[in-house]
């Protein structure tokens, strides 16, 4: 028995009271109008919308470090990770004068991740070695086109001066975690 | 002094005709919030204010709908359908009193279109005329999910009218008119008929629902089993038509409801307070509404309580169970009335 | 203005009567009749016998012709199902009906002189004074009636059960 509430089921013949029903249509009416004044579950949604854990695994971010260059090295270990294969990246190397842009000297020159293959596991955010990737807590929009949900680096990264705050995912805990033999390479500089 | 009759009578009709169709309006708001909030959930909301101007916004969608006429169909018949499920629909108010009688310079302005004095027979009358539109309809449509729709709605009409009728008789016999403006000043007080003919009531209002084609009386329109019953051809306003009809008919069956077994504009302790009669008249008309707005919605909250019928369960509740019960309480009554009465 | 009422009814009851005959499609034949014993409920109100008018509505048009409608539709009768009319049995129709008319018209000849409805004979289809009427005056063929329909009903169940003993 998984519940209380089951009931075993007896074929007798009905009792008086059962047979005219009455008692139990009012019985039925008594339950709905006492959901009629419970408190209502809707969110009235695009007005107000619902609180979401801090840690919630949404739509990635591509993270620039303090002068606005990117981080991403394209090493590949997040496309490694990706237990759906959702990540693509073509690497390439830094030319003189793109210091401003890329942080080291290999950079991602195209990173894309398709959202419908993604299954916002994180495993790309703890596989990465650079702090680079992030999951958000912000929805990924629709789209009702197939190719439009494969995300490049145009909405992947962060804007400069507009940093997505990715603070609540990066707790001491987790940069502790981090430390952690089994991610040896993640290891912070 | 004629014209200013006909020039009141006018203005009663009119004024009795816009409240059936406002009050018809928003009682598929009213229907949507109560499902709603019954389903802990809120309902309309975008359109206005609470979502107030909802059957506005339904009304103009009708309106702008295609029009579809299918090929095959009779063309007279299929446009007749709906206009006569509305019109006999609106026709039952004409008899319902709404309250007292207003005095004005002496002369009495009774608030009801017309005391017929065989005022019940007559709503039984275009009630029964009611079922046409649905038979019509679903015929003319030419459709076989429409024509089971119309079969379906024509016995179930049939069955519950003589149930309906027997549990009336018995009502009639205790009241000793057949004019609802009577009935409705009989009971002033607590002389409410729901406390002489309790079965009666019972079995009334059940055949209310049945008429009325509501749940879980819906079978006619069951989209399980038929898509949409009569209505499945219709698009539209002549689906509105239907739809609205069906509001309207609740309306006015909470109004009959109300004047036959619950007093209609009477209300007990009231005539303690107040003594002038033309306030009097006033407060009726509000208890009268307040009546008929409660029986509008236990009508809904019974739709969302009760699951449907299945249809020889309808018939054998008809047949077997409401046709017995309401002779029995014919006998009751007519005992009653020979042991206590004179 | 009565009397214009009452041609208009009369030529309406009249037309729809024939329509019914003439009409090839048997929906449509009782529709006609519909509006036929609309007609004639007019004529009773005209007549200020508001209880036979609503009685006959409730009766003819809402109940009686809504199991007529209901078989029809059932059987969908058209063209093709109409069975086939010999001869003979045309021929033995238009005399069965010549000798109705017959009978119709013979006894309307006794019935030349209508009396005039006075004051007082106003009220005599109101409810109260029909009552009155018919539980004192016509008790035993008031009677008689229900026990005629009890007898009808009793045969309807018993044609109604499949198995008979």
């Amino acid at each position: 028995m998984l519940t209380n509430r089951s009931k075993v089921v007896v074929d007798k013949k009905m009792t008086f009271s059962e047979r005219i029903y009455l008692p139990a249509i009012i019985g039925g009416l008594f339950i709905t109008i006492k959901h009629f004044f419970k408190k209502k579950a809707t969110i009235d949604y695009p007005k107000v919308t619902r609180e979401m854990s801090g840690v919630y695994r949404g739509q990635h971010v591509l993270k620039v470090d303090e002068n606005g260059a990117e981080r991403c090295v394209a090493c590949g270990l997040c496309a490694v990770a990706c237990p759906a294969e959702a990540i693509t990246m073509t690497g390439a190397e830094r030319k003189p004068g793109e210091e401003k842009l890329y942080r080291e000297e290999k950079y991602a020159a195209v990173y894309e991740i398709n959202m419908l293959r993604c299954i916002y596991c994180g495993l790309c955010e703890d596989a990465c070695p650079k702090e680079a990737i992030f999951l958000t807590d912000r929805l990924v929009e629709v789209s009702s086109n197939r190719d439009d949900m494969i995300f490049g680096k145009d909405k992947l990264k962060e804007k400069y001066f507009n940093e997505v705050d990715i603070t609540k995912r990066l707790t001491k805990e987790v940069i502790e975690f981090k430390k952690d033999k089994f991610h040896l390479h993640n290891q912070m500089d | 002094m004629v014209s200013g009759f006909i020039i009141y009578k006018a203005i009663m009709v009119v004024v009795v005709f816009l409240i059936g169709l406002g009050i018809a309006a928003y009682s598929t708001y009213a229907e949507r919030k109560v499902a709603a909030f019954i389903q802990d959930r809120i309902g309309p909301n975008n359109a206005g204010p609470y979502g107030l101007l909802q059957p506005i916004a339904d009304g103009v969608k009708m309106f702008m709908k295609e029009e579809i006429i299918p090929d095959v169909s009779n063309k007279f018949l299929f446009i007749l359908g709906p206009s006569l499920a509305m019109l006999t629909a609106c026709m039952t108010g004409a008899v319902i009193p709404w309250s007292s009688p207003i005095v004005i310079n002496g002369v009495s302005y009774p608030l009801q279109i017309t005391d017929v004095n065989i005022g019940i027979l007559y709503i039984f009358g275009v009630v029964s005329i009611g079922v046409y539109g649905i038979m019509i309809g679903g015929w003319a449509s030419n459709n076989k999910y429409s024509l089971l729709g119309a079969l379906r709605a024509s016995a179930q009409m049939i069955s519950y009218e003589i149930a309906m009728g027997l549990s009336i008789i018995a009502l009639v016999m205790t009241t000793g008119t057949l004019s609802l403006g009577e009935i409705a000043a009989q009971q002033a007080g607590w002389h409410w008929n729901v406390l002489y003919q309790p079965l009666g009531f019972l079995i009334f209002i059940t055949c209310a629902f049945a008429e009325c084609n509501r749940t879980p009386f819906d079978l006619p329109e069951c989209e399980t089993e038929l898509v949409g019953g009569y209505h499945t051809e219709y698009s539209s306003m002549k689906l509105g038509f239907y739809l609205f009809a069906e509001y309207v008919n609740m309306f006015i069956s909470s109004a009959i409801i109300a004047t036959l077994y619950f007093g209609g504009y009477n209300m007990p302790l009231v005539g303690r307070f107040v003594t002038d009669p033309n306030i009097l008249s006033i407060l009726g008309v509000v208890f009268m509404f307040a009546k008929v707005f409660f029986f509008i919605f236990f009508f809904m909250w019974i739709r969302w309580t009760i699951p449907r019928f299945r249809y020889d369960q309808l018939m054998h509740l008809g047949w077997r169970i409401f046709i017995p019960l309401s002779i029995l309480n014919i006998l009751l009554t007519g005992l009653g009335i020979l042991v206590f009465n004179k | 203005m009565t009397l214009y009422i009452f041609y208009f009814l009369s030529f309406l009851a009249i037309l729809s009567a024939f329509m019914v005959v003439f009409s090839k499609n048997p929906v449509h034949s009782v529709l006609y009749l519909i509006v036929t014993f609309f007609a004639i409920a007019g004529h009773y109100i005209l007549l200020n016998a508001q209880f036979l008018a609503a009685v006959h509505i409730i009766v003819y048009a809402g109940a009686i012709m809504v199991l007529f409608l209901y078989v029809i539709m059932m059987l969908n009768l058209n063209k093709e199902t109409e069975p086939h009319k010999s001869t003979y049995l045309k021929l033995a129709a238009t005399v069965s009906g010549g000798i109705f008319m017959v009978v119709l018209i013979g006894s309307l000849k006794g019935v030349e002189k209508i009396e005039n409805l006075n004051a007082a004979n106003q009220s005599a289809g109101l409810i109260k004074n029909l009552g009155h009427v018919l539980y004192n005056d016509y008790m035993l063929p008031f009677e008689m009636a229900s026990i005629l329909f009890l007898t009808a009903m009793v045969g309807a169940v018993l044609l109604g059960k499949n198995e008979l003993k």
